[in-house]
C-alpha cells in the first residue's frame, strides 16, 4: 500500500469518516500488522498537537490583537508619545461618568431655578403694561365708596359688570372728555370727578390703534365750565421739560411729578414720549402737563420692567384724532380744543387746583 | 458569588478565544503586571511578553474540562508572571534579590512546568513548520488553521482539482510529521 494512501486512510479512521465495512476492515489490518497500529497511535497525537498549536496561534493572535486595540484606545500606555486623539479618547473615557453627572446636575439646577423664577415672578406676558384699573380694584374702590358716602346714589346701573378704569380729562368744556382707548373695554362709562360727582357719558369716538378715544357727557348734573385752564398743544415738547400729571390710580385725585425722558415712546414709537414719572394702574388716560399748564399728552402705558418710565400719548395727535372724529361724525364737529393756556406763571397749587376740576375718573361697564 | 461567577464567565470566554473576555482580563490585570516588570528591570516589551505568556498558560488551564480556578484571576495572572519574570531576570544574570511587591501569591510551578513542556512542543512545530518550506507551509496552514476545504485549497493554490490537492496536502503532512518527529524524539 502506497504511503500516501496509508495515510489517507488513517486520517478518515481517525476523523471517523469511514463506513462500517471499511471500519472493520481497517481495524482488522491494524490489529495484524504493528507497524500501522505504531502509525495511527503516531498519527492521532502529531493531529492533536497540530489542534493545539492551531489553538496556540490563534490565542497569540488575539492577545495581540487585543493589546494592540488597547494601546490605539489609550487604555494602555506603553511610553514614548501619547498622540492628542488618544488623550482625548483617554479623557473621554475617564470622565464620561463625570461629564454626564455634571451635565444632569445642570440640567436639574436649570429646571429648578426658572422654576422658581416663573413661581416667584410676577406674571407679565407683556413689557409694557397699561394702566387702566382692573375689575377688581374698581370693586373693592366701589364697596370703599359705598360706605364711606352712603348718601351719594351712584349712577352705575344695577346689573350692569365693570370692566375697567382709568382717568380723563376735559378737551371741550361742553363735555367731551378724552381718555385712552383701552380704559374702555366696556360699552358705557359714568366719569367721576374730583368732587365724586357721576355724570353718565357715552362713548362717541374710539380708535384703538392711537389708543385715544372720545367720551361725551350725558348728563343734566353736568354744568359746563366757560373755559378751560389748560390748552392742548400741538408742538413737541423739549427734553427735560418738568411736567405734572393727575390721575385717579385710586378714588381720590392724585397727583404726580416728572420730567421728559425721550422724545420717542417704547421701541422708539415716534407717536409718544417717554417720561420719567410714577405711574399707576387708573393713571391711564390722565393729562401730562408742562409748567406752563399746556398738556402735552396723555399719559397711557409704562414698562413693566422699569422702573418709573411710563409712556404718553403726544398731545398732537389729539387734535388729529378729535379731526378724524370729526369727520366720521357730525355731532363732534363743534367739538373746539384750546390751544392757549392761561395757566403760565401761576403757582402749581393754583394750576393743580384748576385742572383738577376737569380731570375724571372714568369707570367703563358693560350690559351683562 | 457574583464576581465569582463573572470570572468563570471570563475564564469560559478566554477558553473560547473570545476577544471580549480577552480584553477585559486584559484591562484589568495588564498595568499591575506591567508596573511589576517595569520595576524590576523590565522594558514595555518585556511587560507585553510576559502577559501574554501567562494569558497563554491561563488559556490552557481553562480548557480543560475539570478546570475550577481556586483564586482569583488577578492573582493567578500575576503569580505566574512574577514567576516568569523572576525566571527571565534569573537567566540574563540580572537577578536581584529585592524584587519589590510582596503582593500575594500562589504556588504556579506545576502549572508553569506544564506551560513550559507545551511551550516547547509548540516552539518544535513551529520549527518543523518553517523548515517546511513553501508552498507545503501555506497549504498545510490553509488546511489546518484557517480549515479551508479541499475544493477551496485547489482554487486557492491552483491545483487542476480537489483529488491532486489533496494529495499534495498529504505529501506536505508526511514531511512536516518527519520533521516534526526528529525533533520531537529527541527532545524526549
Amino acid at each position: 500500500m502506497d504511503d500516501i494512501q496509508l495515510l489517507a486512510a488513517i486520517e478518515s479512521y481517525l476523523a471517523g469518516e469511514m463506513n462500517p465495512q471499511e471500519q472493520a476492515f481497517f481495524e482488522a489490518l491494524r490489529k495484524k500488522t504493528p507497524e500501522i497500529d505504531q502509525m495511527v497511535v503516531e498519527h492521532n497525537m502529531f493531529l492533536h498537537q497540530m489542534d493545539s498549536y492551531v489553538a496556540y496561534q490563534n490565542i497569540k493572535h488575539t492577545l495581540h490583537q487585543v493589546h494592540q486595540d488597547l494601546v490605539e484606545t489609550g487604555n494602555l500606555y506603553e511610553g514614548g508619545e501619547v498622540s492628542t486623539k488618544v488623550q482625548v479618547v483617554q479623557l473621554w473615557n475617564r470622565y464620561k461618568r463625570v461629564a454626564a453627572i455634571a451635565a444632569s446636575v445642570g440640567g436639574v439646577i436649570a429646571l429648578f431655578i426658572s422654576g422658581l423664577m416663573a413661581f416667584f415672578s410676577p406674571v407679565s406676558g407683556n413689557q409694557l403694561q397699561q394702566l387702566s384699573k382692573d375689575i377688581e380694584i374698581i370693586k373693592r374702590n366701589q364697596q370703599v365708596q359705598g360706605s364711606l358716602i352712603n348718601e351719594v346714589k351712584t349712577k352705575i346701573p344695577t346689573g350692569v359688570k365693570m370692566v375697567s378704569g382709568g382717568s380723563g380729562f376735559l378737551i371741550d368744556p361742553k363735555g367731551f372728555i378724552i381718555t385712552n382707548a383701552h380704559v374702555l373695554k366696556g360699552t358705557s362709562a359714568i366719569v367721576v370727578d374730583s368732587k365724586g360727582r357721576e355724570f353718565n357719558a357715552s362713548i362717541v369716538h374710539i380708535d384703538n390703534q392711537k389708543d385715544l378715544a372720545i367720551l361725551k357727557i350725558n348728563d343734566a348734573d353736568f354744568k359746563p365750565s366757560k373755559k378751560l385752564p389748560y390748552g392742548i398743544g400741538k408742538r413737541n415738547a423739549d427734553l427735560g421739560d418738568e411736567i405734572f400729571t393727575l390721575g385717579y390710580p385710586r378714588n381720590d385725585i392724585v397727583y404726580g411729578v416728572g420730567y421728559l425722558s425721550a422724545k420717542t415712546g417704547f421701541n422708539g414709537d415716534s407717536l409718544s414720549y417717554q417720561i420719567q414719572i410714577s405711574a399707576n394702574p387708573g393713571n391711564s388716560g390722565g393729562p401730562v402737563l408742562n409748567n406752563n399748564g399746556e398738556v402735552i399728552g396723555v399719559l397711557s402705558t409704562r414698562q413693566a420692567q422699569a422702573d418709573g418710565v411710563a409712556f404718553a400719548v403726544k398731545s398732537k395727535n389729539i387734535h388729529d384724532f378729535v379731526e378724524e372724529a370729526k369727520k366720521t361724525d357730525t355731532a363732534l364737529e363743534n367739538i373746539k380744543i384750546p390751544v392757549r393756556a392761561n395757566m403760565k406763571g401761576i403757582e402749581r397749587k393754583q394750576q393743580i387746583n384748576r385742572v383738577a376740576d376737569c380731570v375724571f375718573n372714568v369707570k367703563a361697564f358693560s350690559q351683562k | 458569588m457574583k464576581a465569582e461567577q463573572n470570572e468563570q464567565a471570563l475564564l469560559k470566554g478566554l477558553a473560547n478565544n473570545d476577544s471580549k473576555a480577552i480584553e477585559t482580563i486584559y484591562k484589568d490585570n495588564f498595568n499591575m503586571v506591567q508596573a511589576f516588570v517595569l520595576n524590576n528591570n523590565g522594558s514595555y516589551d518585556d511587560a507585553r511578553d510576559i502577559f501574554q505568556e501567562a494569558m497563554i498558560a491561563l488559556y490552557e488551564k481553562a480548557q480543560s474540562e475539570s478546570f475550577v480556578l481556586t483564586c482569583q484571576i488577578k492573582t493567578y495572572v500575576y503569580s505566574i508572571c512574577r514567576r516568569l519574570w523572576l525566571k527571565k531576570l534569573q537567566q540574563m544574570g540580572r537577578f536581584s534579590n529585592q524584587v519589590d511587591n510582596l503582593d500575594e501569591t500562589i504556588a504556579v510551578e506545576d502549572d508553569l512546568e506544564i506551560h513550559e513542556k507545551r511551550n516547547a512542543e509548540f516552539a518544535i512545530m513551529d520549527r518543523a513548520m518553517k523548515s517546511l518550506g513553501e508552498p507545503c507551509k501555506s497549504l498545510l496552514e490553509a488546511y489546518y488553521v484557517k480549515k479551508m476545504g479541499m475544493q477551496e485549497l485547489a482554487e486557492e493554490f491552483g491545483y487542476t482539482n480537489a483529488d491532486n490537492a489533496k494529495n499534495q496536502k498529504y505529501k506536505c503532512l508526511m514531511r512536516l510529521k518527519k520533521l516534526f518527529f526528529s525533533q520531537y524524539n529527541i527532545g524526549e
